[in-house]
Formats: structure tokens, sequence, C-alpha cells
């Protein structure tokens, strides 16, 4: 099994979601996260007085699957998210050792 | 409240001695009649007395609250509701007798302790020779005194403890606003016998605020981190909710300041529209000027500062007079908040003193000018345009010095009592957890 985490602009969610649901992916979590990574922030303006925010509002995506379709999903989230413009986002895939699924006891792939 | 004379008070035995007059003529049984109030009037002055206490909660305290930092926005608006509601409490008890007493000097009044001498026959002149009732004039004027109050925590947000904020107000209302409105606004006051114009309280109202604002600002202190940490607005919605009920209650403090419901009242209706209109327009225009985007918070601190602009002016202008006199405000204005403010490095955390203290003094000589004749206003070009610009420069100085002084010695006692601050600390985490023990969001 592997953990996927891809961080993405949030307007691609839509998107990243219905591609994975196409790809075969039973479910993901996604959370509001703030970051930077080449894309540098932007300036605000409040009478004046001016903030440069260094941190650009981002979603992370989380979301585990099976080894045979990890390849698969990394692709499909590149595909879906993609914009050809700085700050896309990048993807990491990482193991996992144990699943299970609380309601039926079902471990690993199966839980899936 | 443009030229007040004095308060006539006809009692109970008075009206009861009518009808025996009655008997020796009809005329005399109108004289008595003229002295009933028309109920048009009273009707739209307590219409409008209802419309300055929607900008004050939730206009006041939606604005100043949005321009706060998530953690401080309960405080900021408590504090408004909470120093409004001391300023009501105050006014009948002794304010309304120090400012518009029935006897008095050129600076204060006396004599109506509890509103002792009032009852539902008494009535307040107008500037004709119509009354309204005085339980109206006296709830009118109770809300301008509580907005004035309301309006200087804006340079105290964020760091004052609620304790010292209550006493200040009360201090302050005592030895700065209640003086100030019988200088300005009571006949036989001092400014007021020297022919100073002030519709609806440039003067009273925000060169008195903001000045007071910058000097509490000073001797309170900045808050921890300023300037060196980002504080920017929490929700800029809410505040551009609040401008807009500032805006829509502004018709009652201007319009309203005619205590009449006549063709006077109607053209500080529509200054009171376009002076605005202009002000937050050429706000944005300001900050395009200066290489910036045009701003969701410039086109409400343009409103507000055009607002202001305009009170004193507003039953005192032509249409077109307002809108240059809105224009000039919010240029001023901008330069005061984006450039001086921070060279003279006082924390005015909301703007206090450069929105309505400098929109104040611009609207307040300004009106000496919009007034004349030739520029289209209702002055008829008896006092020269010269000396009536100085008799404004006059009364401007005398608020900004009275106000200054008053509010050096009231914001002094509240921090000796109170110790004025709360501790870093609780500044860190925020006042509405350590001064009120609640959050004002909950997700």
């Amino acid at each position: 099994m592997k953990l996927i985490i891809a961080i993405i602009k949030p307007f691609k969610l839509d998107e990243v979601r219905e591609a994975l649901s196409e790809a075969g992916v039973q479910g993901m979590t996604a959370i509001e996260v703030k970051g930077f990574g080449r894309q540098k922030g932007q300036t605000e303006v409040y009478r004046g007085a001016e903030y440069a925010t260094n941190m650009v509002p981002k979603i992370r995506i989380e979301t585990v699957v099976s080894d045979d379709l990890a390849p698969r999903v990394v692709e499909t989230i590149a595909a879906a998210a993609n914009t050809d413009s700085i700050g896309d986002g990048k993807i990491f895939t990482l193991d996992v050792g144990a699943a299970l699924r609380i309601r039926t006891g079902e471990t690993d792939d199966t839980a899936l | 409240m443009r030229l007040l004379t004095k308060i006539s008070v006809f009692t109970v035995a008075a009206l009861a001695a009518a009808p025996a007059w009655a008997q020796n003529g009809v005329e005399a049984a109108e004289e008595v009649a003229a002295a009933v109030p028309n109920p048009g009037n009273n009707a739209w002055m307590m219409t409008a007395t209802i419309l300055v206490l929607l900008m004050i909660l939730p206009g006041l305290a939606l604005f100043y609250g949005g321009l706060t930092r998530t953690k401080n926005m309960l405080s900021t608006m408590t504090q408004i509701g909470a120093v409004s509601a001391l300023a009501m409490i105050i006014w009948v008890v002794y304010g309304y007798s120090t400012a518009f007493g029935p006897e008095g000097n050129a600076f204060f009044s006396w004599g109506n302790l509890f509103l002792a001498q009032t009852t539902t026959d008494s009535t307040a002149a107008t500037f004709s020779d119509e009354v309204i009732s005085e339980y109206v004039f006296i709830s009118f004027q109770m809300t301008f005194a509580a907005i004035t109050a309301a309006l200087v925590l804006g340079a105290l947000v964020e760091r004052v403890k609620f304790a010292a904020v209550m006493l200040f107000t009360a201090i302050w209302l005592t030895i700065v606003y209640f003086p100030i409105a019988h200088m300005v606004w009571a006949g036989g006051g001092y400014l007021f016998e020297m022919g100073a114009l002030d519709f609806a309280g440039g003067t009273v109202v925000h060169i008195n605020a903001g000045v007071s604002a910058l000097v509490a600002a000073m001797i309170f202190g900045k808050r921890t981190g300023y300037p060196k940490e980002p504080m920017p607005p929490h929700s800029l919605t809410m505040t551009m909710i609040g401008t807009g009920l500032l805006w829509v209650g502004w018709f009652g403090f201007n319009a309203g300041s005619e205590l009449e419901a006549d063709g006077t009242a109607g053209l500080a209706m529509i200054n009171t529209f376009v002076a605005t209109a202009s002000a937050g327009l050429f706000w944005m225009l300001t900050e395009a000027v200066n290489g910036k985007k045009a701003s969701a918070l410039g086109l409400c601190s343009g409103i507000i500062a055009g607002l202001v602009a305009v009170t004193p002016a507003a039953g005192n202008s032509g249409p077109f007079g307002a809108i240059c006199l809105g224009a000039v405000a919010s240029i001023v204005c901008y330069y005061a908040v984006a450039f001086l403010k921070p060279k003279l490095g006082y924390d005015d955390s909301l703007d206090a003193f450069g929105i309505h203290g400098i929109g104040g003094m611009i609207g307040a000589i300004g009106t000496g000018i919009v007034y004349q004749p030739m520029f289209g206003g209702p002055g008829d070009g008896s006092v020269a345009m010269g000396a009536q610009v100085w008799i404004q420069i006059v009364a401007v100085v005398v608020a900004i010095v009275w106000a200054a002084v008053g509010t050096a010695i009231a914001a002094t006692i509240a921090k000796l009592v109170t110790g004025g601050r709360v501790s870093e600390d609780a500044e860190r985490e925020g006042l509405d957890l350590a001064e009120h023990g609640e959050r004002a969001y909950n997700y």
C-alpha cells in the first residue's frame, strides 16, 4: 500500500477528485493548508500598510491505495492538477505499513 | 443643531392656565398652541435618533470589529456596546444638564440633574418657531454622546483593559464631551456665540473623538508587536457591512440635526449621499495614483472620511460643494493614514484620528468655504468667507486643545486606577478570552 500526498492549487480540487474516482480510488482526505515553495506569496495592502504574505493557500490531498494502483494515481493527479504554471504543487508517495476498516475489521488492501 | 436657541420649558402650570386666556381672545389661545410640537417633526426626530443608534450597534461595532484580529473581535464590539450604554446612563444623570441645562456659562451648564425639570410637555426649540418634545431632543443628543465615546475606542482596541475603557469613558464624557457639546451647540456656548458653523457635529463629535483617540493611544501605548508584526483586518466583509450601516444611520445623524423634517433636512440628506459617494471613489483613485489596487477597505475608508467631512457641512453646503469637500477630505485622510501615521509611529489602531480627526478638521474648515453663496451654499454672504473660515479655524483649535488636555487627564487617571493595559500574555492570547472569557468564533 502507498500513501499518496499531493499539494495542489485549491481550485483544482474538484477536477482531481473526479479524475481519481474514474481511476478507481475509493476515498481521499482533503485539508486546507498554507505553505510556500518557489511560488512566493503576494503582497496585501490595508490602508497603505503592506504585508508580504509568504504563505500561499493550497489543498493537501491524502489517499492510500494498493501498490498496483499507485503509479496510475500519481499520473492522474499530475494530469488533473497541471496548469503549466508556477505553484501547481507536488506529489509524494510513501509506503504504508497497515490499514484497518473500523466497522468490519477488514485489513490492508481490502480495507481501502 | 446649527443655531440652537434656548430650550424652552412649558410647564404643566402654564398649560393649565390656557383656558383662562382663551376666554380673553383667540390670539392668546393660539400663542399657547404654538408651543405644541408638530407630530411630523417629532416622528422624524424619533426615527433619526434610532438611526444614530444603528450607527453604533451594530454599525460601528462591525466596522471596527472587522478591522481587528480574530482574537479581539468580541472585545472590540463589547467595548463599543458597553461604552455606549454607560454614556446613555450618564447622559440622563448629569450629562444633558451639563451640556444643555437651563442655567450655564460659556463652557458648561447645570440645573437639570436626573432630568428633574423635564416633563412630557417640555419642548426644545428648533431653528424656526417650531418646537420638538424635549424627551426626543434629549434622546437624540444622547446617541451623539454615545457614538462619540465609542469612536475614541478605535485607537485603543486590542490592548486596553475593559475596566480602563469604562473608567476612561466616564471621565472623558464629563470633562471633554459635555463641555465641548455645550460650547458648540447650546445657546450662550463659547463657540456658538462666536458664530462657528457645525451642522451635525464635525467639531463636537469627529475632531473631538479623533484628537482624543490620538492622545489616548499615545498614553496607553502601542500594541505589542506593532508595527513589526502583521496585524491585518480579520474580516473586511464585516467592515463593509458596518460601513453600510454607518452610512444609512448617518442620515439620522446629519438630516436629523436640522431637528425638523424640512427642506434643510433634505439638503443635509442629499449632501450625505454625494459627499460620501465622492469620498469613496476618491480614496480608491488616490490608491491607484500611488500605484496600489483600488481596495475594498479603501472604499470603506473613503466613505467614512466623506461622512465625517460632510457632517459640519451637511445643511451648510450645496451638493456640489459637498462633492468637493468629500473628495478633498478623502485624499488628505489617505495620506494621513498611509504616510503620516507610519512616519510619526503612534498606534492609532483603526485610524480614529487619521479619518475622524483629520476628516473632521477638513470638514469644519471647509464648511466656511462651501457655505458661501458663490459656491452654491445656503449662506447669505453676510459674513465674508475669510472671516467665516477664521471663525471655523478658531473653533477647531479650541476643540483640539480642549480634547487633548481633557483626554490626557482622563486617560492618565484611568491608567493609574486600573493599570491600563492587559498583560502581554493576555494581549498575545487575545482580549476576547482574557477579558470576556469567550471566543468570537467557535468552528
